[in-house]
């Protein structure tokens, strides 16, 4: 496991983002601003707290790692990339034909990819199978599972969530990239999920909120995982939509748009300050 | 049926510690047996279906057999995206064990009939689809589907099933089971329409016309050769289903025969469309043509007026 410093976290981000929004450019595809919003959690997720090796891919000790907000698939491809699950020309293969990487992920556990995930609600009942598969067979790994805060409004997530409370499965992480951008506009106009904490915790979750995109807090938060026995945990990030690049923050454009040449180039030049 | 196919699970459960067995809060006393010896391994996952699915994949993501158990309509119809991506295009190890095939819960409405289930999970990758005719087929299939490391849908009704079979049958994924061979006519069927096509049989036989009956228990992988073999052979050929006349056996059957390109002549007997009759599912299989009598005549007025 990597033990960089903060400093290097966020070196580590802005390369992230870098390479993102140049896969994104070249490919002109969708979904830049969800993918940007979950770029510190995913580097902190696979740089520090996940046990994957891509060395020993299928190891059934592993720990397991859904996104389930399947469009933030770019970002993933990168972190993988960094991991050493995929390689330099895979990454070149993204959204183009006769490809290897759609604009949703596929499930390749050879590439770090465990589940097929696109179509939102999914990735959290998968996660909760997981653990109870886990808890019977005694094994201490845990899931991981990213749900956008759009996706919070498929009803099958609260079936999951209901669930797993109720089975005491305190080896399932659900991280929310709380970004307060959906397809069509800000969460608050189209459906307003607040108070969303409290929502979680009446479910019988323990509930923490960072500022998804500050490391420090990312860590502290983290470091104390899992929460409390006999509880799934759930980490709500505060992020923004399309973070790093100032003319896509908080922009629901950016949910669909992929930056021209003009963009591209004023883009790059703030990540690269 | 479902009694036969479970007992049998649960009698596999003791040696097999893989099995899980996942129902969205139905089955009023049936895993009992199930739930009190294997605990750890029966989840009820209340009245959540879409959840239950997504959890069979997880569970069978980490190696397990899983069993999941609801009524048609909540099994197949609710869920139908979570099949698709979770299990279907994962292509992950997980029975879906649907009871209520056609009209078997007549008097609850149409709510809880089973008749587009076929249809939507033949369209599916990887999806073997299997309908037992019988306790005895059910029983069999129960111990072959352990073994079968794939996604599959079984198709049950629910009790009091009529046998066809007197002793356990030659029971093979993929295997169509000739009851009756006769050089007049062909009858295909499928599910509870085999022990109605097995009476029609022996009413056709007593008025001359000798007629070939073969089970179709597996819709997909759809023995193609066989359609074809027994095309060739018959002039005149039905397909009997309890299930809407679009998109399950008849469809299967049509398609070979139309691709084959010299079919004579061929009547898909099942449900064209859905009228507001109530009733039991005796009462409705009357109404809807499905019954021995039924089914009977209309196989003499198909063959006269050709």
């Amino acid at each position: 496991m990597n033990t960089y410093d903060i400093s290097e976290y966020e070196r580590l981000c802005k390369d992230v983002r870098r390479t993102v929004l140049k896969m994104i450019y070249e490919t002109k595809s969708p979904h830049i601003g969800s993918s940007f919003s979950a770029v510190e959690i995913l580097a902190a997720l696979f740089f520090k707290y996940i046990r994957i090796d891509c060395r020993n891919p299928f190891d059934e000790d592993r720990d397991r790692f859904i996104l389930s907000k399947g469009h933030a698939c770019s970002t993933f491809y990168v972190v993988l990339y960094k991991k050493g699950f995929l390689k330099e020309e895979d990454l070149k293969k993204f959204a183009v034909n006769n490809g290897l990487l759609e604009q949703h992920p596929t499930r390749d556990v050879q590439k770090g990819i465990e589940i097929s995930t696109g179509s939102l609600g999914h990735g959290l009942s998968i996660g909760v199978g997981m653990a109870l598969a886990a808890k019977r067979d005694k094994k201490n790994y845990r899931i991981f599972v990213l749900l956008s805060d759009g996706e919070l409004n498929e009803g099958s997530v609260w079936e999951a969530i209901m669930f797993a409370a109720h089975h005491r499965l305190d080896n399932l992480v659900a991280i929310v990239d709380c970004n307060k951008v959906q397809a069509l506009g800000h969460t608050r106009d189209i459906i307003n999920m607040e108070p969303l904490s409290e929502k979680w915790l009446s479910f019988g979750w323990v509930v923490k909120e960072i500022d998804g995109h500050d490391f420090k807090q990312i860590f502290e938060v983290f470091d104390l995982l899992s929460f409390s026995t006999g509880k799934p945990n759930v980490i709500i990030a505060h992020t923004t939509k399309g973070k790093g690049v100032s003319f896509m923050e908080d922009n629901v454009l950016w949910h669909y748009r992929a930056p021209d040449d003009k963009e591209y180039k004023m883009a790059l030049r703030e990540l690269l300050e | 049926m479902r009694r036969a196919f479970f007992d049998t699970v649960t009698d596999m459960a003791q040696e097999c510690d893989d099995i899980y067995l996942l129902t969205g809060d139905l089955g009023f006393g049936l895993f009992d047996e199930f739930r009190s010896k294997y605990s750890e391994r029966f989840f009820d996952i209340g009245v959540a279906e879409a959840n239950m699915i997504g959890i069979a994949a997880g569970l069978a993501l980490s190696d397990k057999n899983v069993y999941c158990y609801s009524i048609i309509p909540f099994l197949i119809m609710r869920t139908f995206e979570q099949i698709r991506i979770d299990i279907a295009y994962q292509n992950l190890n997980v029975k879906l064990v649907g009871t209520g095939g056609g009209f078997t819960y007549g008097l609850e409405g149409f709510t809880h009939f089973g008749l587009e289930d076929l249809a939507l999970m033949r369209t599916l990758p990887n999806i073997t689809i299997v309908v037992p005719a019988d306790p005895l087929e059910a029983k069999c299939l129960a111990k072959i589907s352990y073994e079968y490391r794939s996604p599959m849908y079984i198709r049950l009704g629910k009790t009091g099933e009529p046998r066809v079979h007197n002793s356990e049958p030659d029971f093979r994924i993929g295997k169509p089971i000739f009851l009756s061979e006769g050089s007049d006519i062909a009858l295909f069927a499928i599910g509870s329409m085999v022990y109605v096509g097995k009476q029609v049989v022996e009413r056709l036989k007593k008025s001359g016309v000798k007629t070939t009956l073969i089970n179709m228990h597996t819709l997909k992988p759809f023995n193609r050769n066989i359609v074809c073999q027994v095309a060739s052979a018959h002039q005149v050929i039905f397909s009997l289903e309890e299930h809407y006349t679009e998109g399950g056996l008849g469809s299967s059957i049509a398609e070979v025969i139309a691709e084959k390109g010299d079919g004579g002549i061929f009547r898909r007997i099942g449900v064209d469309k859905l009228n507001r009759f109530v009733g039991d599912s005796d009462f409705l299989r009357e109404k809807y043509g499905l019954t021995v009598d039924k089914v009977y005549d209309r196989i003499l007025k198909e063959m006269k007026r050709n």
